[in-house]
């Protein structure tokens, strides 16, 4: 059965958008306390006040926060692994962009006697 | 259907030890995690390799499994075997489980499992009670760097558990129309609350749809920033001049200095990727010489020579 819906806008997840530490915990599915963590970590940056009642977060930590779970809860790491192979991820894909670029800028190689 | 033999997909023998299946299975975890690989299957892989584990690390549903006999080939027909409402135990999963799994593995363990997109679950949003919370799905969105510049629309389809009056767990094709904002980049998502698996008694889950920019023929993106490398002639550098760029928004005019080289960038500002802080755009100038292919062009190149007779270009070489 198909069904259509039109229209449907979504929040882009940027720098911009500025998400609280209940919505946080709930698009995560987790509690205040492991969000905590995550902060305490170095996984999550908050800004904002000094409490987690204050914390605000970017929306590009949303992203991070879900697949640091994800990476924990599938590959049964602990926090500061995850923390650690999402660095790592991170490190690895912007590496990969530079390499295109440079590839790019590349001219073609002219064989010569 | 098709039978899935589980110890290849491990790459195990059948009678491989648990710590063996283990080992196996953490690897290709490792290997295959959608949010680790590059393969453009990982996902498929991953979910396979899952499923492999959710019925071999199980004493019981291995058992069963090596029940149907070992004389299958993986991608064989299969029909489960006549009678196995009988003695056949049935599993109880939940509903993000049961879509993880193909119908193969629901015709031996129960659970109307099949694919839809690759769910994922918060971990958090198991084991609430009876109230659960749907699924979280994320897409994959290749959109064109114009689309990217000036926003658009998308019609997507996507394939989802639902459950049926009678409770059943049902796979449903969905359109959805998505405005995809103006200004999004390489890897951003945006998520659709609410838009992901039925939640059953708790919320729906969440849409989230990652972009991917597809390589563009003259620009390259780096976040909201565009680099485009653009051919001036050895006069234009020289002399200085200005000259059409084109840009996503159109074409501009650029003011080349006199006295540029090669590799030199420009930068236009606010001519990137629009957002709050629009990204710039990167001009990198590369000189073309126009062909030596005829007599009047080649004296014009001598006569360059002979006024140039004393620049060494290779000097800093010590040549």
């Amino acid at each position: 059965m198909a069904q259509h819906e039109t229209g449907i806008e979504g929040v882009l997840l940027d720098e911009q958008t500025r998400v609280s530490i209940t919505e946080m915990t709930r698009v995560c599915g987790v509690s205040v306390e492991q969000v905590r963590l995550m902060v305490g970590e170095g996984l999550l940056q908050p800004g904002g006040g000094a409490g987690p009642d204050n914390w605000s977060f970017s929306g590009v930590e949303v992203r991070r926060a879900r697949r640091a779970l994800r990476l924990q809860h599938d590959l049964e790491l602990n926090l500061a692994g995850a923390a650690l192979a999402l660095e790592l991820l991170e490190e690895v894909e912007q590496l990969r962009r530079r390499v295109r670029a440079l590839e790019q800028q590349h001219g073609v190689i002219c064989e010569v006697d | 259907m098709e039978y899935k033999d589980y110890y290849k997909i491990l790459g195990v023998a059948r009678d491989a030890s648990a710590d063996e299946i283990k080992r196996a299975y953490r690897k290709l975890a490792r290997k295959y995690h959608p949010d680790v690989s590059k393969e453009p299957d990982a996902e498929t892989r991953f979910k396979e390799v899952n499923e492999a584990n959710e019925v071999l690390k199980d004493p019981d549903k291995r058992a069963q499994y090596d029940a149907l006999g070992s004389g299958w080939h993986a991608g064989d027909e299969f029909r489960p075997p006549p009678g196995s409402g009988g003695g056949r135990r049935e599993y109880e999963f939940s509903p993000e489980e049961a879509a993880r799994f193909s119908d193969f593995f629901a015709s031996i363990f129960g659970g109307a499992g099949r694919g839809a997109g690759f769910g994922d679950v918060p971990p958090g949003a198991r084991d609430r009670g009876f109230a659960r919370r749907g699924a979280d799905q994320t897409a994959r969105l290749r959109i064109s760097l114009e689309d990217a510049y000036h926003g658009s629309s998308r019609q997507l389809s996507l394939e989802m558990p639902e459950f049926d009056k009678d409770g059943r767990l049902q796979t449903r094709t969905r359109t959805l129309n998505v405005r995809i904002p103006a200004g999004v980049t390489e890897g951003q998502q945006i998520r659709l609350a609410g838009q992901g698996g039925p939640g059953m008694g708790g919320d729906n889950g969440d849409l989230y749809l990652e972009i991917e920019l597809m390589p563009h023929p003259i620009y390259r993106s780096e976040g909201r920033n565009i680099h485009l490398r653009l051919p001036i002639t050895p006069w234009e550098a020289a002399l200085g001049a200005t000259v059409p760029v084109p840009t996503l928004g159109g074409t501009v005019s650029l003011k080349i200095p006199p006295n540029s080289q090669s590799n030199q960038r420009l930068r236009l500002r606010g001519r990137g990727l629009p957002g709050k802080t629009p990204g710039d755009a990167f001009i990198e100038l590369e000189i073309v010489n126009p062909p030596a292919d005829a007599d009047a062009a080649r004296s014009a190149f001598e006569e360059l020579s002979k006024h140039f007779a004393g620049f060494n270009p290779r000097a800093r070489l010590g040549v």
